[in-house]
């Protein structure tokens, strides 16, 4: 199907309007894991270094707290597009739900909050509060990482699973809020995405000293730098692997059509093969490599367990064959890489275990270098996975995307305005972040958002002694 | 419970437009301070006084946005689909600011400093006065209840681009007034009369809009320039006193008193806008009362706004009083 196919398909607005939200939420949950689970790195090292007077892990903890703080400005901001465009693009939803939608964002508010003030205070405490205080000043970014994830992840499980709202005539009558919040699709969600968080933030961070020790910098300074995150994103792959397993035969009795898109599935059965790779057309699936029985297997343990296929659900609410492949593809390549993270850590475990070092073999390093971008991809896909698993619905069986959607004003031209800046802005980001790189191999000090003015800047001159 | 739902949602601006009005001055300031070389100080003071707590500032606005499409969904829908258009520029200036003041502490090469600084400061100006458009839409009644109104006139009447005014110069006043505070705190002479100056001429623009704004007003919104001259004169008359006392205490007396006055008259501007506006969301279409969201939501909006405050109002004060006791500065 192609460009004129979707937008056949689709009134004019959905299309622009869907693919901004996309592209913006896909650029803002990069961030994400550097404003939650990053802190709590930058945490591991301060208290490695104030316990053990360890230098090396010390520095570590500022550069990472700077690391933070420009991360945090780019999510702080790509976060405020988020809210105007809940407006702006799903006034439907908004319009209708935001009674319900709106109590886990408003919570949020709170997490943000606390985020925002006490990143700065650790960041200007760096050598200006004394060191054990200091460190407990980070504590609350790390909580607030864990409760802001709770709750922007219960609005999107209440879209997905809605509860706590009585509908009458078109409009919320009566909300529940804590059914709301904690609404069944809350649980399973909440706990992958905030150690999907942990994951990427510990294995791109791994990663940029993956690349320093591939280029021969094997001094201490860099092995703490790998070893800290690395270790972190060693411990929870494996965890995530088995909550995977564990959300997937959830979204199973919960989200059957997510399921029967996720596994491809065209019509209701047992035995039912896991289909890796391939794409449907015309109703059957090509190209794919079929396991037997191994669908069935996972989802309730036995050959014979019947999944409900694509064809149980009435035709005006079946998701278009394409978003069906996005949805079945995105998912078969997050497991994927999922499995090689593991095949990854499993090595280091290893390793580890045998030698207490690092694997010798250069491969590893080359293998950790690119865990951060391979950590990233498993996040993306899982996003789409439960994103583009929910269509033709924006909250499932209340409300359709093509009644969220605005039917006011030219989408494209605001489409078009937030893809150059956002380009703008990742560039921005990128060389921002190439020239700290640079100036700390220098041994220089770098300025950041929320830090105290450099030395001998005109602020500082400023400054009567 | 509506009442409360809505006196939230005013608190909420009202703590954006003080506290973020006085960043966006600063930002306003620095596009006037000269180029590199010669608004170099001044910049990096500005930059000094609101680096910690300029993001922090910045949540009120979206405290604001949630709390609106939580306890207002429908007024919420019905202003975002009429004011699309300065509400998607002001999105987009907020994105240029943010990363544009990140990214100017980071890079040292003068031509990026010179990007980042411009996109930060023109931003700055952007943003205020199409957020004030969309205040100025909603107080002159110009959002219909069912939504998808006039997408250019509903924002660009007289009443709206008043507003947008008022919110670029109140927010130069603002930030000139705490950055006077900040030189005399510091004993930075120069700058001291560098920003009263500014202060003067700022506030000077905001009187005069005001003062021709009123006349405006009277034929653009007739039933709001009644009601701020009714209910709403009280609040017009302190603000107007506490800004000119705010002007007279600039350099007198202590460092404090001149930048609450100014708050004092920045945040009565913004209550005799909802005085006057009250009991209606929209024009005199929807109420308060027929907008609101169920009452278990507006309930837990307000035990949220009220967990809120119990933590951020401790941990705000703390940062303040760090900042501005030095403790974060270099001893």
């Amino acid at each position: 199907m192609g460009l004129t196919g979707l937008l056949a398909a689709d009134p004019t607005q959905l299309l622009p309007a869907r693919e901004q939200m996309a592209f913006t939420l896909g650029f803002h949950i990069i961030v994400v894991p550097f404003g939650t689970a990053l802190p709590f790195l930058m945490m591991v090292a301060n208290y490695r270094g104030l316990r053990y007077a360890d230098r090396d892990a010390l520095l570590l903890a500022e550069r990472w707290s700077k690391v933070a703080a420009v991360l945090f400005a780019v999510g702080a901001v790509s976060g405020t597009v988020l809210s105007f465009e809940m407006g702006l693009l799903w006034p439907g939803l908004m319009g209708r739900f935001g009674a319900a939608y709106g109590i886990p964002f408003a919570l949020e508010g709170i997490f943000f909050f606390l985020e925002a003030i006490f990143i700065s205070i650790y960041i200007y405490g760096w050598k200006r509060l004394r060191p054990w205080p200091h460190f407990w000043s980070g504590l609350p970014v790390v909580l607030a990482g864990v409760g802001g994830t709770a709750s922007v992840v219960a609005a999107n499980g209440w879209m997905n699973l809605p509860g706590g709202v009585t509908v009458r005539g078109g409009r919320v009558v009566d909300v529940r809020p804590l059914e709301v919040f904690f609404n069944r699709a809350f649980w399973y969600e909440f706990l992958h995405m905030f150690l999907a968080a942990y994951i990427v933030a510990g294995f791109v961070v791994a990663a940029v000293y993956a690349v320093g020790l591939l280029r021969g910098r094997r001094d201490r300074y860099h092995r703490v730098g790998f070893l800290i995150p690395f270790t972190i994103a060693a411990v929870v792959t494996p965890v995530q692997v088995l909550v995977g397993d564990l959300v997937a035969r959830e979204v199973f009795h919960r989200e059957p059509v997510k399921f029967a898109a996720m596994e491809a599935l065209q019509h209701t059965r047992d035995h039912v093969p896991e289909t890796l790779g391939g794409v449907v057309v015309d109703g059957k699936v090509r190209y794919g490599v079929e396991v037997p029985d191994l669908a069935s297997l996972l989802a309730g343990f036995s050959p014979a367990t019947r999944v409900q296929g694509l064809d149980a659900v009435p035709p005006a609410d079946q998701p278009s064959q394409h978003l069906v492949n996005v949805v079945h593809l995105s998912f078969d390549i997050m497991v994927a890489l999922s499995l090689l993270l593991l095949a990854l850590v499993g090595w280091f475990g290893l390793s580890w275990w045998r030698r207490r070092d690092l694997p010798p073999s250069r491969w590893f390093l080359r293998g950790a270098a690119s865990s951060g971008v391979l950590a990233v991809g498993a996040l993306e896909t899982g996003w789409i996975v439960t994103e583009v698993g929910r269509q033709p619905w924006t909250v499932v069986g209340l409300l359709r995307t093509v009644d969220a959607v605005t039917t006011h004003g030219n989408v494209w031209l605001f489409f078009t305005g937030v893809l150059i800046i956002y380009m703008a802005v990742g560039a921005g980001t990128v060389l921002v972040l190439r020239e700290m790189h640079r100036r700390w191999q220098a041994q220089d000090d770098v300025v950041v958002p929320y830090g105290p003015p450099e030395r001998g800047s005109p602020a500082r001159e400023a400054v009567p002694p | 419970m509506s009442d409360a739902a809505a006196a939230i949602l005013l608190t909420g601006i009202l703590l954006y437009v003080v506290f973020a009005g006085a960043d966006f001055g600063a930002g306003l300031w620095g596009l006037t301070a000269g180029g590199l070389t010669r608004g170099r100080q001044p910049r990096a003071f500005m930059e000094a006084a609101i680096g910690p707590v300029w993001e922090a500032n910045h949540v009120w606005l979206i405290f604001s946005l949630v709390v609106a499409w939580t306890s207002f969904p429908s007024a919420f829908a019905a202003a975002m689909t009429t004011l699309y258009a300065p509400l998607g520029l002001a999105a987009l200036g907020i994105v240029l600011r943010g990363t544009g003041f990140a990214f100017r502490r980071v890079v040292i090469r003068s031509e990026q400093q010179r990007v980042a600084s411009a996109a930060f400061e023109v931003s700055s100006i952007i943003t205020p006065f199409f957020l004030g458009t969309v205040v100025g839409a909603l107080a002159s009644g110009r959002v219909p209840a069912q939504g998808g109104g006039d997408a250019l006139r509903s924002w660009t009447g007289a009443t709206s681009l008043l507003a947008g005014g008022l919110a670029v110069s109140a927010s130069a006043t603002l930030a000139a007034v705490f950055l006077v505070k900040d030189a005399r705190l510091r004993g930075v002479v120069g700058l001291q009369s560098y920003f009263a100056r500014r202060a003067r001429a700022s506030a000077a623009v905001v009187l005069v809009l005001s003062l021709v704004g009123l006349a405006v007003l009277s034929h653009d919104a007739h039933r709001l320039t009644t009601r701020l001259l009714g209910r709403g004169l009280p609040l017009l008359l302190l603000a107007l006193v506490a800004g000119l006392g705010a002007l007279l205490l600039l350099r007198a007396g202590r460092p404090w008193v001149a930048p609450l006055l100014a708050v004092v008259a920045v945040a009565s501007l913004v209550l005799a806008w909802g005085i006057a506006q009250y009991p209606y969301v929209l024009g005199t279409h929807l109420s308060i009362a027929e907008a609101a969201a169920p009452r278990p939501t507006l309930v837990s909006v307000a035990v949220i706004f009220g967990a809120a405050l119990l933590v951020c109002v401790p941990s705000l004060t703390l940062l303040y009083v760090l900042h501005q006791r030095g403790r974060l500065v270099e001893p």
